[in-house]
């Protein structure tokens, strides 16, 4: 009985502790903009009742579809691209020492500088977008597969070799298992850098999207419709990141076991 | 553990180690560099010949030497250098109060356990919100004014900070900690004497992924808002067809990056030099 009481109240207490912060925040801008009659601040309630009037309907479908379809498109191309030239890369000495300047030369490139450039070959359509997406999340991927390719313990790899493990299976069992910590990680950059990218392309040219939307309702002074739209993008983050840590759990859960075992002996 | 730092040091080591038996003639520590250098090579090289054959059109990729005749008519430029100057400010400054603040707010919500714990679930979802998606907001408040960019650059670079001191913070060996509390260190003793060299390769770390994101944040909000700096030069170049231009302003804040990144890393290097980590390379 009292084993079920003290799990209840540490539930309670949990819960308190997560979300009294985020509920005090919600209620100081609820209540500090409820009468507000600033042109550029309206209140945050006219916000959300815009939110389900302004991104339900017809917009979900013109806008805010093709925009995740395009950043599925392009993240998912540049995870495939970065992991497969990564591990070429990593497994060759001759080839890593000789890319890794242009690599790093291309990474260091702020992403949104070739917005511009990718105009120029590929118009203002979706394949623009697209290219713009995987060519910008592209190298943390392909950087981290090779750094990881490169870490693959030495042990492990001579204890594959004499069991003759070789080929595809030594790539899918050794290689890519050892490196998929690193993988993951440049995924995550990648993925934040992806959304970025996203929405710039479709701000500096486009005729649909999340970002031309918004900026529409910001040229045309659509206040709340533009507050409803920050919103919509900040809650994309936070969701997809949250998918992202739930994926990474359960693909990196033997590793962060390992690391577990390994920090208290 | 000891195989890694073993086989590591026949590749590092510098012209003076003793040579690893990889080549006899050339130094085993000149042989990368060389590598790199080819490589370099080949991508200048490829760039000359690709706009020469119908694969690519010369309209859109213009030959490698066209693109540093730009960058050399560049170079000559006030304006070119006044945009640098625009640019540099807008992410030294940003990068400047991120980096403070997130010190600052990352000492004093991970020195107090129950902060911790309250901030925690709101630091999470703060944290993911894309800073683009406060472009509009900058333009409408700010417009193309400095301010607007540093919005960006700071919301965009404090996370960072802040996750690392925080992660940082919570490194810190128990131990150590009691042993400074039962000599009676106070709050300020054990903050400046446990957790701050506890935390300091954290700090780094978040230092150097923040002067990244800065430098795209500045570029961004150039690009997209208009405000000046190299980010809006390549947005003009762009729209008066000067393609040559653009290529030779997007090769510029390349350059920048990779110098941000190497001063990033000479400055952790030095912070960090009594560290195990930077003693072990060395």
């Amino acid at each position: 009985m009292t084993r079920t009481t003290s799990t209840v109240l540490t539930l309670v207490r949990r819960a308190l502790l997560a979300l009294g912060l985020p509920a005090v925040l919600f209620a100081v801008w609820w209540f500090a903009t409820a009468g507000s009659t600033d042109f550029y601040v309206p209140p945050l309630s006219t916000v959300l009742g815009r939110f389900g009037e302004v991104w339900t309907g017809e917009r979900l479908l013109s806008d805010v579809v093709p925009s995740l379809a395009r950043l599925a498109a392009g993240y998912l191309l540049a995870v495939v691209a970065g992991v497969g030239i990564g591990l070429v890369v990593g497994t060759s000495r001759v080839v890593r020492d000789v890319l890794e300047p242009v690599l790093e030369l291309f990474r260091a490139i702020p992403p949104p500088v070739l917005v511009p450039v990718i105009m120029l070959f590929a118009g203002i359509g979706d394949t623009m977008k697209v290219i713009v997406i995987v060519s910008g999340c592209i190298w943390p991927i392909l950087l981290n597969t090779v750094e990881g390719v490169r870490a693959v313990d030495e042990v492990l790899s001579d204890t594959c070799r004499s069991y003759g493990i070789t080929g595809p299976s030594r790539l899918w069992h050794l290689t890519l298992r050892s490196a998929s910590p690193q993988i993951v990680t440049g995924m995550r950059q990648a993925l934040s850098i992806a959304i970025i990218l996203m929405v710039i392309s479709e701000m500096f040219a486009a005729s649909n999207g999340l970002g031309f939307t918004i900026v529409q309702f910001q040229r045309s002074f659509a206040i709340p419709e533009m507050w409803s739209g920050v919103l919509l993008l900040g809650l994309l983050g936070f969701v997809l990141s949250l998918l992202f840590r739930f994926a990474e759990n359960r693909v990196l859960a033997w590793y962060h076991g390992l690391r577990r075992a390994q920090r208290n002996p | 553990m000891l195989t890694k730092t073993l086989a590591g040091a026949g590749t590092d080591r510098g012209p003076g180690g003793p040579g690893g038996g990889r080549s006899r003639r050339t130094p085993a520590g000149l042989v990368t560099p060389l590598r790199g250098l080819a490589g370099l090579t080949g991508l200048v090289a490829l760039l000359e010949v690709l706009p020469r054959t119908p694969l690519v059109s010369a309209d859109y990729l213009p030959p490698a030497s066209k693109t540093a005749e730009a960058l050399w008519r560049l170079l000559a430029e006030d304006a070119f250098w006044t945009a640098l100057g625009d640019t540099l400010t807008g992410w030294g400054l940003g990068l400047a109060i991120a980096v403070a603040a997130g010190v600052v707010a990352g000492i004093v919500i991970g020195s107090v356990p129950l902060l911790r714990a309250v901030t925690a679930s709101t630091i999470e979802f703060l944290r993911p919100i894309p800073s683009v998606a406060l472009i509009p907001v900058a333009v409408l408040l700010y417009g193309t004014d400095l301010r607007s960019k540093l919005l960006l650059v700071v919301y965009a670079a404090f996370w960072q900070v802040l996750v690392q001191v925080l992660a940082g913070m919570q490194d810190v060996d128990p131990v150590a900690d009691d042993t400074a509390r039962s000599y009676r260190l106070g709050t300020w003793g054990r903050v400046r004497y446990v957790m701050w060299p506890t935390a300091l390769p954290y700090v780094m770390t978040g230092v150097r992924l923040a002067a990244t994101v800065a430098l795209v944040l500045t570029i961004t909000a150039e690009l997209v808002i208009g405000a000046p700096g190299l980010g809006n030069q390549i947005a003009v170049a762009q729209t008066s067809g000067a393609v040559p231009r653009v290529y030779a302003l997007v090769l510029v804040t390349g350059v920048l990056g990779v110098t941000i990144n190497l001063m990033a890393r000479a400055v952790e290097r030095r912070a960090l030099h009594w560290h195990q980590s930077i003693r072990r390379e060395g």
